[in-house]
C-alpha cells in the first residue's frame, strides 16, 4: 500500500434541490447552481480552481462529451484540465475518488468535482441497457430494475428477510429525507402499509421499494493540507478510498451478497484504522437503489453478519437515534440523480463530519463512511474523518 | 476456422425520445426573435463582451451574465463553407453555405446558414443580414437564414 503524498480534505460542498424535473434550467445552468454553491462555500474564486472533473452518463440525456460544454460553462474549467468520468451508478464515487487521487498525489493543490444528471430528459434504462453484452444480455437481463428485483428475491429466500423489513427501510430513509432540504422525495408521514400497498413493479420490488429518478447536481472541492488551512478550520478529511470493480455475467455469481462491498470496505477499514465499523463509524451514507439493497449492503459492509440486515434494522441500530445511523440524508431511495448520486453520499458524509446537517445532524460525528454502488455490482468506499490522518 | 462459417452480425437499434430543456436564456432569445425579429445577447459584467447566442455564464470569466442587449440583425462573415450534398436533416435544400457570422454589436461568433452557394459571391468579410421566418416555431431556425446585403 503506497502512502499518499498529501492529506486531502473536502473544503467546499454544493448541491441543488433535487427534483423530478427542472424545466427552468438547461443542463449547464443546473450544474452551475451546485458549482457556485461549492465555490462560495470554500470562498474560492473560479480562477483559483486547479482542475475540474465532471461526471454523468452520456446516454441518459443523449448529450455526449458533456465535459466540453459543462466543463467551461457550468464549472471554472476554461483553459484548465477538465476530464470526464462515467462509471454508471458509481460515477459520483468515482468522481470523489479521482478528485482525491489528483490532490493526494500532489498533481494539483485543489480539484473541483461535479456530478449531475437530468433524468427526465431521456431514458436511463435505455442507457443502462447499452452497458450490457449486446448478444447475450440485452434481450434478457439488461437494465437496472430486473437484476435488482432478482437480487431481492434471492436475498429474501436465503435469509428470510420480509417485505415488511424492506418497507421499513423506505420509511426510515424517506422520513430522514424530510429533514434534508435538498432531498427529492420527502415523506415525513410515510408508513409501512403505504410502501407495501404500492404498485408491484418487478416482483418483489414495489414502487416505493425503488429509488426515484431525479434531476440535479452535486459539487465538491478538495484541497491539500496547505490549502485547506487557508480555506477552513472545519474541513472533512479523507481517511481512505477503495474501489472494487468486477463483472458478473448474468446470474453467474452470488448477486445479493455484493462481494465488492465486503472487499472494498475491509480494505478501507484497515487503512482508516477501523476494527468494528458499527462502533468506530458514527454515520454511514450508503448507495441503496432499493429498500432490499440497504439491508443486504449493511451486511456486506460488515455492520452485521450475513443474513442479519433485517435484524440490524429491527434493533434500530441504523435509525437516526441508533448506534450507526444509515442515510441521514434520505439515501438513494429519496434522491437519485445518477451521476451525482454517489457524490451526494460523500457530500453528506462530509456535511455530517462538519456538523452542518441541521435537522438531520447526527451528534458528534468523527468518522463517516460513504459508499457508491453501480456498474456490474461495483463498490466504491470513502471514509472521512474530523481530523487529518497524520 | 474456415471461411465458409457464417460470421453473424447482430443489428442494434436504439430509439430514445430525448427532451432538451432550453433554459431561461434560450427561451428569451427565441421568444424575442419570434415576437419582434430582434436578436438579443447578454453582456459579461467583468469583460464586457456581448455573447450571442446568450448563455448564463461567460466561460472566460466564469461570471453570471444578466444584462440583456440588442445587437444588429446584420454582421460580417468570418468564415464559410458550401454544402452541396443533401441529407434528410438539412435545414435547406443544398446548395447553401454555413457561415461564422459576427453580428454588429456582438463580441462572439454566431454560426448560421447563408443562402448563397456560388463561391464567387461568398467572401470572408462580406456583410449579411438575417431573414426571419414568417411563422416562428421557437427554434433557432426562426432566423431562417442570412443573405448578402
Amino acid at each position: 500500500m503506497k502512502i499518499p503524498k498529501h492529506d486531502v480534505a473536502v473544503v467546499g460542498i454544493g448541491q441543488t434541490k433535487f427534483r423530478s424535473k427542472r424545466r427552468d434550467v438547461n443542463i449547464p445552468e443546473m450544474i452551475y447552481e451546485a458549482v457556485k454553491m461549492a465555490l462560495d462555500d470554500a470562498q474560492l474564486e473560479p480562477k483559483e480552481i486547479d482542475a475540474v472533473i465532471i461526471g454523468n452518463m452520456d446516454h441518459f440525456e443523449g448529450i455526449n462529451f458533456s465535459e466540453l460544454l459543462c466543463g467551461i460553462e457550468a464549472a471554472p474549467g476554461y483553459l484548465k484540465p477538465v476530464v470526464k468520468v462515467a462509471t454508471g451508478g458509481t460515477t459520483g464515487s468515482s468522481l470523489a475518488i479521482c478528485g482525491y487521487h489528483n490532490v493526494a498525489s500532489g498533481i494539483y493543490n485543489n480539484v473541483l468535482v461535479v456530478g449531475w444528471e437530468k433524468l427526465n430528459e431521456g431514458g436511463a434504462t435505455t442507457g443502462i441497457i447499452t452497458a450490457f453484452d449486446p448478444v447475450w444480455e440485452r434481450p434478457s437481463l439488461a437494465g437496472a430494475l430486473g437484476p435488482l428485483a432478482l437480487m431481492a428475491g434471492m436475498y429474501s429466500a436465503k435469509y428470510g428477510i420480509t417485505p415488511e423489513q424492506a418497507a421499513k427501510v423506505t420509511v426510515k430513509n424517506r422520513s430522514n429525507a424530510a429533514n434534508n432540504p435538498f432531498a427529492h422525495l420527502q415523506m415525513p408521514n410515510i408508513t409501512i402499509d403505504y410502501v407495501m400497498s404500492s404498485q408491484m413493479i418487478s416482483y418483489p420490488l414495489r414502487l416505493h421499494d425503488c429509488c426515484p429518478q431525479s434531476e440535479g447536481a452535486c459539487a465538491l472541492i478538495y484541497a491539500n493540507e496547505q490549502e485547506t488551512k487557508k480555506i477552513t478550520d472545519n474541513p472533512a478529511w479523507v481517511h481512505a478510498v477503495e474501489t472494487a470493480h468486477y463483472y458478473t455475467f448474468g446470474t453467474d455469481d452470488k448477486m445479493f451478497d455484493l462481494p465488492t462491498a465486503t472487499i472494498a470496505s475491509k480494505k478501507a477499514y484497515k487503512k482508516a484504522g477501523i476494527s468494528n465499523p458499527v462502533k468506530d463509524l458514527d454515520v454511514a451514507e450508503i448507495y441503496e437503489p432499493t429498500s432490499w439493497s440497504e439491508l443486504s449492503w449493511t451486511e456486506a459492509l460488515g455492520f452485521c453478519k450475513p443474513g442479519e440486515g433485517g435484524k440490524l434494522l429491527d434493533e434500530e441500530i441504523t435509525q437516526m437515534s441508533g448506534e450507526l445511523p444509515v442515510n441521514p440524508s434520505g439515501g438513494v431511495l429519496s434522491t437519485n440523480p445518477i451521476g451525482a448520486t454517489a457524490l451526494v453520499r460523500v457530500a453528506e458524509a462530509a456535511i455530517q463530519i462538519m456538523g452542518r446537517g441541521e435537522k438531520r445532524q447526527v451528534p458528534d460525528v468523527e468518522k463517516a463512511l460513504a459508499m457508491g454502488f453501480g456498474g456490474s455490482l461495483w463498490t466504491e468506499i470513502m471514509i472521512l474523518g474530523k481530523n487529518p490522518m497524520r | 476456422m474456415t471461411d465458409d462459417i457464417e460470421k453473424k452480425v447482430y443489428r442494434g437499434r436504439i430509439k430514445v425520445p430525448y427532451k432538451h430543456t432550453g433554459g431561461a436564456y434560450v427561451e428569451r432569445f427565441i421568444t424575442e426573435i419570434g415576437k419582434s425579429n430582434k436578436i438579443l445577447g447578454v453582456k459579461c459584467p467583468k469583460c464586457n463582451k456581448v455573447h450571442v447566442p446568450p448563455k448564463m455564464i461567460c466561460h472566460e470569466c466564469f461570471e453570471k451574465m444578466d444584462e440583456w442587449v440588442e445587437v444588429q440583425n446584420q454582421g460580417i462573415v468570418k468564415g464559410f463553407t458550401v454544402v452541396t450534398h443533401s441529407t434528410p436533416i438539412m435545414p435547406l435544400e443544398p446548395p447553401f453555405a454555413y457561415g461564422i457570422i459576427k453580428l454588429d454589436g456582438a463580441d462572439t461568433d454566431f454560426v448560421h446558414i447563408i443562402k448563397e452557394s456560388a463561391p464567387e459571391k461568398l467572401r470572408i468579410g462580406m456583410k449579411v443580414k438575417a431573414v426571419f421566418k414568417e411563422n416562428p416555431r421557437k427554434r433557432i431556425l426562426d432566423i431562417e437564414y442570412f443573405e448578402a446585403i
